[in-house]
């Protein structure tokens, strides 16, 4: 299993989500646009499964027997790339190119632009699906591989999402793993003012899932809530990580502002000496 | 229309061609609780292990079909056209934007499904899955088409959106002349100088109908099965246009946007001729016998010789 995880320890992998903090907020500010505040809120995750767990290879991206990652909230962009980045599946060039005309690294995250992006996110709601197809999937073909799946919190009020949930348990997907990034903010403002959730670790485990709740920006936290979720075997597994929308950066933290906006040349420099 | 012995619904000629891929594992199909109205329960029976149940959940259908495609898998999809419009959304930009192949069947399409009113009867389906790049769109008329065509999508290099009717009508092909379908090629079942007609769907059988009424008054029909909406064959409309100089389309389907609005671009864009078009003139259905409603929306044979003349005297 050489191409599983990187092999990394908790301080390498908590300097590595360091450093795509870091080109999160250059991405999004050499563009002049973009999203930085789920990103910020779900890189640690991101770091946690490229890092620690997810088999894929960056010399055959269309491997077929690589795990899926499906970044559901694919405004989330810049943490994606910024992982894959740090992965081997692009360059520090490529990474320049976000929201740029013929750019591989799209606004959205987009199978057919990037390599190691394993779906073409853009409109919420979609990602749990296509990911209980590609577990499906492994199942017939016989394969130990499995799918995970980023959801947004605000996401959750998309009705499809549901009809996800049921049929991964009707169908007793044990490959598959949902995170959920539970941030509190979605694009107008905080999800208790837009469309209350509750419990969301209780509504999935209503459901019939296996769910742990996490502090999300704990490495620690994450890589356990890794590999539990990988000794779930019988159904569906979600993890719901409770995170910082803008983690890492003062002025983003827990700011609805920065959902989706870029920082002017004093944040910018502000955040890159914080992300120092 | 009433259902002469011998006749098969395009249902049926789905249903026909699942089962007769049985022994292709890469061959899966799904279901939104209308696999019996589909007829994938054919396939089911079957094949169970590649049968997956979405449930009442078209949504979540599309998505999941579109995950299988990137692993691999050829889905095949299906439940009510009308219901495949849920989807709409999900098969933009989750199926055609990245050019997934994913077979989706809509079935029961058209005011022809009667009874069940306006509610069950997809006037639209084929004009909103024509405008997204990378689909096929198509539109069998009878049983013996409809599974030729679909099993052509197996090795298709692109998603579609296949209609099918509820309703058994006669049957326009053989076993052999079925195998001579090619997508995106109409097949001229009759010809003639004086006006083309190019139908779709159950609408074949009244062109065809239609035809005979007007050679009996001394005009003569070329009747065109267009089964592939999309890409539509250009090539035969522009040289039907040339040789008949009058064209009426025939479509259980809104006027707008399907299989006459498509007609109706290619026209303009290469050889304008009058064009008449027969569909349903932008209203919704109803209850009410499938050949009740025919005639009540102006969509018979005799409608069609009618719009055959007005052409001709446009021309």
């Amino acid at each position: 299993m050489t191409r599983r995880g990187m092999g990394l320890d908790i301080s390498e992998l908590e300097s590595m989500a360091k450093r795509c903090r870091r080109n999160i907020v250059r991405m999004v500010y050499g563009i002049g646009a973009g999203h930085p505040g789920g990103s910020l809120s779900a890189i640690d995750m991101l770091t946690g499964l490229y890092g620690h767990r997810l088999r894929v290879d960056p010399s055959e991206p269309s491997w077929t027997d690589r795990d899926r990652f499906i970044m559901s909230k694919g405004h989330a962009s810049p943490g994606v790339y910024s992982i894959l980045h740090e992965r081997g599946f692009l360059t520090e060039e490529d990474l320049l190119t976000y929201r740029k005309l013929g750019g591989c690294c799209q606004g959205h995250v987009d199978m057919k632009w990037c390599p190691g992006v394993d779906f073409s996110a853009g409109s919420l709601g979609m990602g749990l699906s296509f990911g209980i197809g590609c577990s499906i999937a492994a199942n017939l073909d016989g394969s130990d591989r499995s799918s995970w799946v980023m959801l947004g919190d605000g996401e959750l009020q998309e009705g499809q999402v549901w009809e996800g949930v049921m049929s991964a348990v009707h169908h007793e997907i044990g490959n598959l793993k949902v995170i959920v990034d539970r941030n509190g903010i979605q694009n107008d403002d905080f999800c208790e003012t837009q469309m209350r959730m509750f419990d969301v670790s209780e509504k999935f485990a209503s459901f019939g899932w296996a769910v742990m709740e996490i502090d999300g920006h704990d490495m620690q936290q994450i890589v356990d809530a890794i590999d539990w979720a990988d000794q779930v075997t019988g159904g569906p597994a979600c993890i719901v990580m409770h995170t910082v929308k803008g983690k890492g950066v003062s002025y983003m933290e827990n700011n609805p502002k920065f959902h989706g906006a870029a920082p002017n040349e004093e944040q910018f420099n502000l955040a890159m000496e914080e992300l120092s | 229309m009433s259902a002469p012995s011998g006749g098969g619904a395009s249902r049926d000629g789905y249903g026909a061609a699942l089962l007769e891929m049985i022994n292709d594992d890469k061959v899966v199909v799904l279901e939104a609780d209308l696999g019996k109205s589909t007829k994938s329960c054919l396939f089911r029976a079957e094949k169970p292990s590649h049968t997956v149940s979405m449930g009442i959940a078209e949504q979540n259908m599309m998505l999941v079909a579109a995950g299988l495609s990137t692993s691999g898998y050829v889905p095949f999809a299906s439940t009510f056209a009308i219901f495949t419009e849920r989807g709409f959304e999900q098969v933009r930009n989750g199926i055609a934007r990245p050019n997934i192949v994913v077979h989706l069947c809509g079935s029961h399409g058209g005011i022809h499904t009667g009874t069940d009113g306006s509610s069950a009867q997809s006037i639209e389906d084929l004009a909103i899955y024509r405008t997204l790049p990378n689909m096929t769109v198509i539109h069998p008329c009878d049983d013996v088409s409809a599974k030729a065509l679909t099993l052509s999508l197996r090795h298709h290099g692109n998603p579609s959106y296949m209609r099918t009717a509820r309703n058994k009508v006669t049957r326009s092909y053989s076993d052999e002349s079925a195998d001579e379908l090619e997508i995106g090629k109409g097949y001229v079942h009759r010809q003639g100088d004086d006006v083309a007609i190019i139908a779709c769907g159950v609408m074949l059988n009244e062109a065809l109908e239609a035809a005979e009424l007007l050679s009996n008054s001394g005009i003569e029909a070329t009747v065109v099965d267009m089964h592939t909406i999309k890409p539509l064959d250009s090539e035969l409309i522009n040289k039907l246009a040339k040789e008949c100089g009058a064209m009426v389309t025939a479509e259980d389907h809104s006027i707008i946007g399907g299989l006459g609005g498509a007609v109706a671009e290619c026209l303009v864009s290469n050889y304008p001729i009058p064009l008449e078009r027969i569909g349903v003139q932008d209203r919704f259905g109803e209850s009410g016998g499938s050949d009740e409603l025919l005639e009540m929306l102006g969509m018979k044979a005799s409608n069609i010789v009618q719009a055959a003349q007005r052409a001709i005297k446009r021309r």
